[in-house]
C-alpha cells in the first residue's frame, strides 16, 4: 500500500445546515482500490459527507476530487458519470419496478441498449443474490434485500469508486459475512475501490484497511483498524470519559 | 414482423389476445353495425383515450401531475385551425406546427416548473394557471374569433368524401382516423415504456433523489415526457379542432376538459398502458347511458321534464372515481387482467 495515488481526496470540506455546523474542515483520503470506512456516533456527519461527495449539495468550503477532476458542487448525476456509484442510508427502491427494471436502470448508464442492460442487470442481481427476486416489484422486498438492491444498483452504474451507507445493518451475521467476502471479491477482481459507513463493527474491522472517525463533524482519528481501536479520543466518543 | 407482434403483445395471454381480437374486430366493423349515434360515441371514446394516454404518460410513467391538459389540445385545435382558415394550409401539414407549438408551451412550463424544483401538486397548479391564462389571452384574441368562436367552413359535399389531408369527410374517415391514432398511440407508448426513456421515467416517478444518483439527468428526461406528452395531446387538438368545426376558448379550454383527460386513466389505472383505453371505454358510454336514461325518464313522465340534470353525468362519474380510489386505487384494468386472465402472471398490462 505504499505510494498509492489517492482516488478521492476530501479537502477542508465544511458543511453547516442554518448555523448548526455540520460538517468542521474534514478532510482525508481514500487510495485506489482500498476499502475505507467513515465511522463515528449518530449524527456525526458521515451522511452529510456522502452527500457532498455525492453531489446531493455542494459544501460551504473545500474540495473534493475524484482523481485528477475535480468535482465540487457538481450535479449527482454527472458525479455518477465521472465515476461515484452510492447507496443511501435510507433505501430508495424504484417501488413500482420490478428488482431486475431497478438494477438495469443502472445499468442502461453504461449499455447501449436496454437488452444489454438489462444482460448486465442479471450479473449483478446474481453477485447480490438477488437473482431470486428479480420480478418481483422492489415494494415487496424486505429490508435487508433493499439494501442488497442499494448495492447491485450502485455497482451497475459501473463505478471506480463505490459509497457504501449502512448496508450492513439489519443482515444477520452470516448475511453480513457474505456481503463482506462479495465487497472484497469485486475489489480483488475489478479494481474498485469502496468508502463505506457501517455501524457494524464485525463488518468494519473484517473489511477496511483504514478508518475515518467523526464525531460532531469533525475528524477525530484515522488510520488502521488496529490503531483506531486502541485510539482514546475514538473511546472516549463512543463510551463516555469514564475509566473503564 | 409476427416476431415484433409477438413481441408486442408479449404479457398478453391467449385468452387476452383471442379477447382483444374480438373486441378490436367488433370495433373495425362498427360503421357495419352501429349506427350513427355509436359512431358518434365511440369517435369521442377513441379521442379520450388518445388524450387520456398522452395524460398518463405525464402522471403514470413520469410522476408528473399535470391538470391543465386540454392547454396543449387547445393550442392543438387552434393552430392548425388557424392555419387552415387563414392560409389554407392543409391540417395534414398543420398538425405539424400545431404539434410544435404545444410542445413548445408544454417545454416552457416544465422548465420554469423543474429548473426552480415547483414539484407535486404545485406543478399540476402551474399547468392549470397556464391553461386559464393561454383561454384569457384567447377570449381577446380576435383573428382567433375571440369569445365569439372561431369556425371551420364545412360544405355539405365534405360530409360524404374521404379528404384526409384536409380531414374532410364522412363521419366513417373520422372514427377510423382517430381510432388509428389512439391505437399508434398506445403502440407508441409501449415502446417508450420499453426503451431507455421508459426505464428513467419509471425511475423518477418512483425516486428522483436514487434515480439522479444512478446518472439520470432528471430535469432532461422531465423535459422529455411533457413534450413527448403535449406533443401527443397537440395532435388530439388538431383531430378535436377539424371534428368539431368550432373552437370557444370556454370549451376548449375548460377546466372540464382537463379533467375529463385524467378520469379515463384513472378509472382505468394510471400507469399502465391499456388502463387510459379502457377507462374511457367504461366512463364515456356510461355517461351516454346516463343521458340516454335520464332523457327516456323524461319522455315517459316519470321525472318532470322542465328538470334541469345535466350535472348528473359528472356526478355519477364523480362518485365512481370515489369508488375506485376507495377500492382499486391501482385502477381497473390490473384487476380485470388477473380476474379474466388476460395477461400472464407477473406481466403488467
Amino acid at each position: 500500500m505504499s505510494a498509492v495515488a489517492p482516488l478521492l481526496r476530501v479537502e477542508g470540506v465544511s458543511k453547516s445546515f442554518r448555523g448548526l455546523l455540520a460538517l468542521n474542515d474534514v478532510s482525508f483520503d481514500v487510495v485506489e482500490r482500498g476499502i475505507a470506512a467513515l465511522i463515528g456516533p449518530n449524527g456525526a456527519g458521515k451522511t452529510t459527507l456522502f452527500n457532498v461527495i455525492a453531489g446531493v449539495f455542494p459544501p460551504d468550503s473545500g474540495r473534493v476530487r475524484l482523481g485528477e477532476a475535480d468535482i465540487t458542487g457538481e450535479r449527482p448525476d454527472r458525479i455518477c458519470h465521472a465515476g461515484i456509484g452510492r447507496t443511501f442510508q435510507i433505501v430508495k427502491p424504484f417501488a413500482q419496478m420490478t428488482v431486475l427494471e431497478n438494477v438495469t436502470v443502472a445499468a442502461l448508464h453504461g449499455a447501449g441498449t436496454v437488452a444489454e442492460a438489462t444482460q448486465s442487470a442479471r450479473g449483478f442481481l446474481e453477485m447480490l443474490e438477488l437473482d431470486t427476486r428479480a420480478a418481483q416489484h422492489a415494494a415487496n422486498l424486505t429490508l435487508p434485500d433493499r439494501k442488497r438492491l442499494e448495492v447491485a444498483r450502485a455497482l451497475a452504474t459501473g463505478p471506480r469508486l463505490l459509497l457504501l451507507d449502512e448496508v450492513m445493518a439489519g443482515l444477520r451475521p452470516s448475511e453480513t459475512d457474505r456481503m463482506v467476502a462479495t465487497l472484497r471479491r469485486l475489489r480483488d477482481d475489478t479494481g474498485l475501490t469502496i468508502l463505506l459507513i457501517e455501524h457494524v463493527m464485525r463488518a468494519v474491522m473484517a473489511l477496511s484497511e483504514h478508518i475515518t472517525v467523526l464525531h460532531h463533524g469533525e475528524k477525530i482519528s484515522e488510520g488502521t483498524p488496529e490503531t483506531i481501536v486502541r485510539d482514546p479520543a475514538v473511546l472516549e466518543c463512543y463510551l463516555g470519559d469514564q475509566d473503564l | 414482423m409476427t416476431a415484433a407482434v409477438r413481441r408486442f403483445f408479449g404479457p398478453l395471454s391467449p385468452a387476452g389476445l383471442w379477447l382483444g381480437g374480438a373486441f378490436l374486430l367488433l370495433l373495425l366493423l362498427l360503421p357495419w353495425w352501429g349506427g350513427s349515434y355509436i359512431m358518434t360515441v365511440a369517435t369521442t371514446v377513441f379521442y379520450l383515450a388518445l388524450v387520456g394516454q398522452s395524460w398518463n404518460l405525464m402522471l403514470g410513467f413520469a410522476g408528473l401531475l399535470s391538470i391543465g391538459h386540454a392547454l396543449f389540445v387547445g393550442i392543438g385545435a387552434y393552430t392548425a385551425a388557424y392555419l387552415f382558415a387563414a392560409v389554407g394550409l392543409p391540417p395534414a401539414v398543420g398538425v405539424l406546427p400545431a404539434i410544435g407549438l404545444a410542445v413548445l408551451m408544454g417545454l416552457l412550463i416544465g422548465y420554469l416548473g423543474f429548473r426552480f424544483a415547483i414539484g407535486g401538486v404545485y406543478f399540476a397548479l402551474l399547468t392549470i394557471a397556464f391553461a386559464e391564462f393561454v383561454r384569457v389571452v384567447i377570449d381577446h384574441v380576435s383573428w382567433l374569433g375571440a369569445t365569439e368562436g372561431f369556425f371551420l367552413k364545412v360544405s355539405e359535399a365534405d360530409r360524404h368524401g374521404i379528404d384526409l389531408a384536409n380531414l374532410r369527410g364522412a363521419p366513417e374517415m373520422y372514427y377510423y382516423l382517430i381510432m388509428a391514432l389512439a391505437l399508434g398511440a398506445l403502440v407508441l407508448c409501449r415502446y417508450l415504456l420499453r426503451s431507455r426513456l421508459g426505464y428513467y421515467w419509471q425511475a423518477i416517478r418512483d425516486d428522483a433523489g436514487a434515480a439522479e444518483a444512478l446518472g439520470v439527468n432528471v430535469l432532461r428526461y422531465k423535459m422529455y415526457a411533457v413534450a413527448i406528452s403535449s406533443g401527443m395531446a397537440g395532435v388530439a387538438g388538431v383531430f378535436y379542432a377539424f371534428y368539431q368545426n368550432s373552437l370557444f376558448p370556454e370549451i376548449v379550454f375548460n377546466i372540464e376538459r382537463s379533467i375529463e383527460a385524467t378520469l379515463g386513466s384513472i378509472v382505468g389505472g394510471v400507469g399502465t398502458l391499456f388502463g387510459p383505453i379502457f377507462g374511457t371505454f367504461i366512463l364515456t358510454p356510461l355517461g351516454e347511458i346516463v343521458t340516454e336514461a335520464i332523457d327516456l325518464l323524461k319522455h315517459w313522465h316519470v321525472i318532470d321534464p322542465e328538470t334541469k340534470l345535466d350535472g348528473l353525468k359528472l356526478l355519477i362519474w364523480g362518485f365512481i372515481v370515489v369508488l375506485i380510489v376507495l377500492f382499486k386505487p391501482k385502477g381497473l384494468w390490473p384487476w380485470v387482467c388477473v380476474r379474466l386472465r388476460l395477461t400472464r402472471p407477473e406481466a403488467e398490462g
